[in-house]
């Protein structure tokens, strides 16, 4: 269920033309959340009284101030681990149930600019680690295709919300595949931007050389929208490339004539299903007819990927995660007589038992004897993971891969076994090493559950993702 | 057994940024506690640090003025640990690649000349400041979270605490030399740790070394390091063993604390922070660093002792200190004689900061004013005795020496009619003295002179008064 039946540019036309108002949109979204999120629990929370207030002072503005804003008046849902002003930031965790930032994200920032209005922040796994938002702590996120199943994760809240008709675009952060995963599993667009495309400042670290923000939308146009507005040149953080996206309305010609598609054999091998394998190859026989033309490619080192990823992950989150120590903000346990006690207690009590699993693990690789044979190792494999996507695209112009193993597991299923929930990963860990950007776009169902597609660029051409995304889309609406 | 001290220092020397090194908060001592502070260097969730270019320059600058290589690409590394003072739970230093590579510094103890090598020169944050001295709970000031640090650690190749010394004062010179680090080790600008260790004479493998911290004072690290140095000794000469471990020097007491042993030594799981790109200092900085860089203080002796022909020790004392090393030349633009003036900055003005227990910055006569002290002593308006008097009251008092002069009527009587009338009078008086001058007792002209000055209460001028005396017996 789309929120709009148009893209967001052709919504904010109609604002701007007098025909809606923001003041309309909003509400409708504030009242679908208010009937729906009970269910879902794609929401943690719902500032009402704020966006309302927000889109009525929009409403207001003169008619030249409103046309300089792309996302005039459009309600927007923000993944719980951005920081909003004066709006509680918990990342799903007890230990920041009571963090309130006293600043914006950058990304929220030029939302704010570009005339957004949020209206609540979205459910994920606590501190966006897991792959199901089972992690919360406060409560999983059903699918809303199918409620007994998970929404994918971490930015479950999010995905859920776009794919329910709350809003029609939210912001997802995608550290191993934590927008297209969950994008995939609820029918919606998710696009994990090159690393350093999108400004991290303000983002809750989890794994901070991997983490990029990016959008969660119905339409792939939108997807593109929302990268425009997301890549700002932020001097805050000094990974962020001066490299703003320009969504050039040539991307979406549907001219997909001499488009080389790679084909991973790696990637379509063992332990990938039917209902995901058939539905991706359909579509490329369909691109192929409007003349794409799929190319051979090998990515031999993608087997370490896993490993590579979760040593790297878990180191750099086992140093990002030290502050939450009870001495400065969030929870803080008393009940200790030292120092160390506080500390213990704190970090025992306020954090959920896979991110101290992943703490431990992040630990353990950094320690001195440990240290050259995991943390080093996997930084020299993570380079030839990338060196072996330089070699694919020097033959493709993308690379065709499934988002996820299946589609959306049932709630429960996979929570006794963290190996197996890591393992569904499989797909999207190696754009994120690699720092290359990802794009998860519908492409079909399977006993009525979505499936998605993910298509994977080279460096900064996330053009070439949207040019693919939404080629696909249109060539499955017209199927 | 005799024994051989091997010592190694890390220096932390605060830099004079106005900002913090990832933050554009004011990096300033003695703010009201939590004044200075932000998102970044509290350590906020989803905070980013972004680096101070003008700390990196002050560390290239630093590194070149100690012969170190520059390396064109250094990385930050993340260094773990937990404490209340850490807001983020890992300081942002460097570690495999630090911003700069091996240097020396030349020493000078007892006239050896020697060279103590740098390992390198890293930059780094600093921490937040505890205050522990309250009734119940221990309080956090974020002022000094993320102020810049350079560390400068030296090889092991100190030999006694003297060397150890030499070296600190070397280090602390060339830093106020390059207006980097006010070097206050009082307030914690300035900060050394020292290694220290024993080994029998003639052993070439070091000792096992002990760490001692917390020595803010050049006299407490001499006492530190001797007490440590007399401690290890003992213990090894009745059969003992040194534990590796580190030390809190306590000067109320003057004894070293143990603070923690290598069993409990943390392990800082470091490793290269993702949060900043590797550090590039491309060539052409370098090359605007050096050719920026002042006369270092060992090349301004050097200059001193040729261009002024001054003593060498002389010069030492003039360039130990670049304020007055800088006083003296600017005096030496009011009156040129080289000597002299450095005659009266050793002696009289260093002599009125260590009275009054002041700075050169507290001192009002200007290099202007003793220069003109100088040249009025020169042209006999005022007695080199009487200028002493003149330029405590020119300090006490902030005035001009003209001024001065007049108020205590020290100006030299030079006129020879009023001189020769005084010398008459003195000749009347003394009628037995005048035979045997006479006679030829030549050694009564000193006599002569004195009973003048005495007449004119210290303002004839001697020389007036000598001439004054062969004409009249000419």
């Amino acid at each position: 269920m789309r929120f709009l039946s148009d893209t967001i540019s052709e919504t904010v036309r109609n604002i701007h033309s007098g025909e809606i108002t923001s003041t309309s949109i909003v509400k409708r979204s504030l009242d679908t959340i208010a009937r729906g999120n009970e269910n879902l629990n794609a929401f943690l929370s719902v500032q009402s009284d704020h966006a309302l207030k927000r889109a009525s002072e929009l409403d207001g503005l003169p008619a030249d101030q409103k046309k300089s804003m792309p996302l005039f008046g459009i309600p927007v849902a923000i993944k719980d681990n951005i920081c909003t002003k004066g709006v509680p930031t918990t990342c799903a965790s007890h230990m920041l149930s009571n963090f309130v930032p006293p600043y914006d994200a950058s990304v929220v920032e030029f939302l704010l600019n570009a005339g957004a209005v949020p209206v609540g922040k979205t459910n994920l796994d606590e501190f966006a680690m897991g792959s199901s938002t089972e992690n919360s702590r406060f409560g999983i996120t059903r699918n809303p295709v199918d409620p007994s199943k998970i929404p994918g994760g971490s930015s479950g809240g999010s995905a859920a919300a776009v794919g329910a008709g709350f809003v029609p675009a939210a912001l997802g952060s995608d550290t191993g595949g934590s927008i297209r995963q969950p994008a995939s599993h609820c029918g919606v667009v998710g696009l994990k931007p090159t690393y350093g495309r999108v400004s991290r400042y303000g983002l809750v670290a989890f794994a901070s050389s991997l983490d990029q923000i990016g959008p969660i939308t119905s339409d792939v146009r939108d997807a593109g929208l929302l990268l425009e507005v997301l890549s700002q040149v932020d001097s805050r953080d000094s990974t962020c490339a001066r490299k703003p996206f320009s969504n050039n309305q040539d991307i979406y010609s549907l001219d997909t004539r001499g488009l080389r598609i790679g084909l991973p054999a790696e990637y379509f091998g063992e332990g990938l299903s039917d209902d995901v394998r058939l539905p991706i190859m359909n579509l490329l026989d369909m691109l192929k007819e409007r003349g794409a033309q799929a190319v051979p490619v090998s990515l031999p080192n993608l087997r370490f990927a896993i490993a590579t990823y979760y040593i790297i992950c878990t180191a750099e989150a086992s140093s990002n995660l030290a502050r939450y120590d009870g001495v400065k903000y969030g929870f803080r346990d008393t009940r200790g007589k030292t120092l160390t006690d506080m500390y213990s207690l704190t970090r025992q009590n306020g954090l959920g038992d896979e991110v101290k699993r992943r703490i431990m693990l992040g630990t353990y690789v950094l320690s001195s004897g440990y240290y050259d044979a995991y943390y080093l190792k996997a930084a020299k494999v993570r380079t030839l993971i990338a060196q072996d996507f330089n070699a694919a695209f020097e033959k493709c112009d993308v690379i065709i891969s499934p988002v996820s193993t299946t589609p959306a597991f049932s709630i429960g299923e996979k929570t006794e076994d963290p190996l197996q929930m890591y393992l569904t990963d499989i797909y999207t860990v190696s754009a994120n090493l690699a720092g290359i950007p990802g794009i998860s776009v519908p492409c079909g169902t399977a006993g009525g559950l979505p499936v998605g597609v993910q298509f994977i660029s080279s460096h900064w051409r996330e053009d070439l993702l949207l040019k693919v995304g939404y080629a696909s889309q249109v060539a499955l609406e017209n199927r | 057994m005799e024994y051989e001290i091997v010592i190694g220092l890390e220096i932390h020397a605060q830099l004079l940024t106005k900002t913090k090194l990832f933050c554009g908060c004011a990096s300033k001592f003695g703010d009201p506690p939590n004044t200075n502070g932000c998102p970044v260097c509290l350590g906020l969730p989803g905070a980013l640090p972004v680096l101070s270019g003008l700390a990196v320059e002050m560390a290239v600058r630093m590194g070149l003025a100690v012969g170190c290589s520059i390396n064109n690409k250094s990385v930050f590394a993340r260094k773990n640990y937990f404490y209340p003072d850490l807001p983020k739970g890992y300081q942002i230093s460097q570690y495999e690649l630090p911003v700069c590579g091996p240097g020396f510094l030349v020493i000078n103890v007892g006239g050896v000349e020697k060279k103590v090598g740098i390992t390198r020169i890293h930059l780094e944050e600093d921490a937040g400041k505890l205050v522990h001295d309250q009734d119940v709970d221990s309080l956090f000031d974020v002022n000094r979270c993320g102020t810049p640090l350079i560390e400068i650690v030296s090889d092991p190749d100190m030999r006694s605490p003297q060397e150890a010394l030499a070296y600190l004062a070397g280090i602390k010179q060339i830093l106020e030399y390059l207006k980097i680090c006010d070097c206050n080790m009082e307030e914690g600008s300035l900060r050394c740790d020292a290694n220290i260790s024993l080994r029998p004479k003639g052993q070439e493998t070091y000792g096992t070394k002990t760490e001692i911290k917390n020595m803010n004072s050049f006299r407490f690290m001499e006492k530190a390091l001797e007490y440590e140095a007399r401690r290890q000794e003992e213990v090894l000469d009745s059969g003992g063993k040194i534990i590796q471990q580190t030390y809190l020097w306590d000067p109320s007491n003057n004894k070293a604390l143990p603070m923690r042993s290598k069993e409990d030594a943390h392990d800082y799981r470091y490793f290269p922070e993702p949060d900043l790109l590797p550090l590039t200092v491309e060539q052409a900085l370098i090359e605007k660093a050096r050719a920026s860089l002042p006369e270092l203080p060992q090349v301004r002796k050097s200059r001193f002792i040729n261009e002024f022909v001054l003593p060498d020790t002389t010069a030492d004392v003039l360039t130990s200190d670049r304020h007055i090393a800088d006083f003296f030349e600017a005096t030496l633009n009011f009156f040129n004689d080289a000597r002299q003036v450095a005659n009266w900055i050793m002696g009289d003005i260093l002599r009125i900061m260590n009275e009054q227990k002041i700075t050169l910055d507290a001192i009002t006569v200007t290099p202007a004013r003793l220069g003109k002290l100088l040249s009025l002593i020169s042209d006999g308006t005022v007695s080199a005795k009487a200028a002493k008097k003149v330029l405590d009251t020119m300090q006490s008092e902030n005035k001009e020496p003209d001024t001065v002069i007049d108020q205590l009527g020290l100006r030299q009587v030079s006129d020879t009619g009023a001189l020769e009338i005084a010398l008459r009078k003195v000749l009347d008086e003394h009628p037995a003295e005048v035979e045997r001058f006479r006679g030829g007792d030549k050694k009564l002209t000193g006599f002569f002179v004195g009973q003048v000055m005495k007449l004119t209460k210290g303002t004839g001028n001697p020389k007036e008064i000598n001439t004054l005396l062969q004409k009249l017996f000419g």
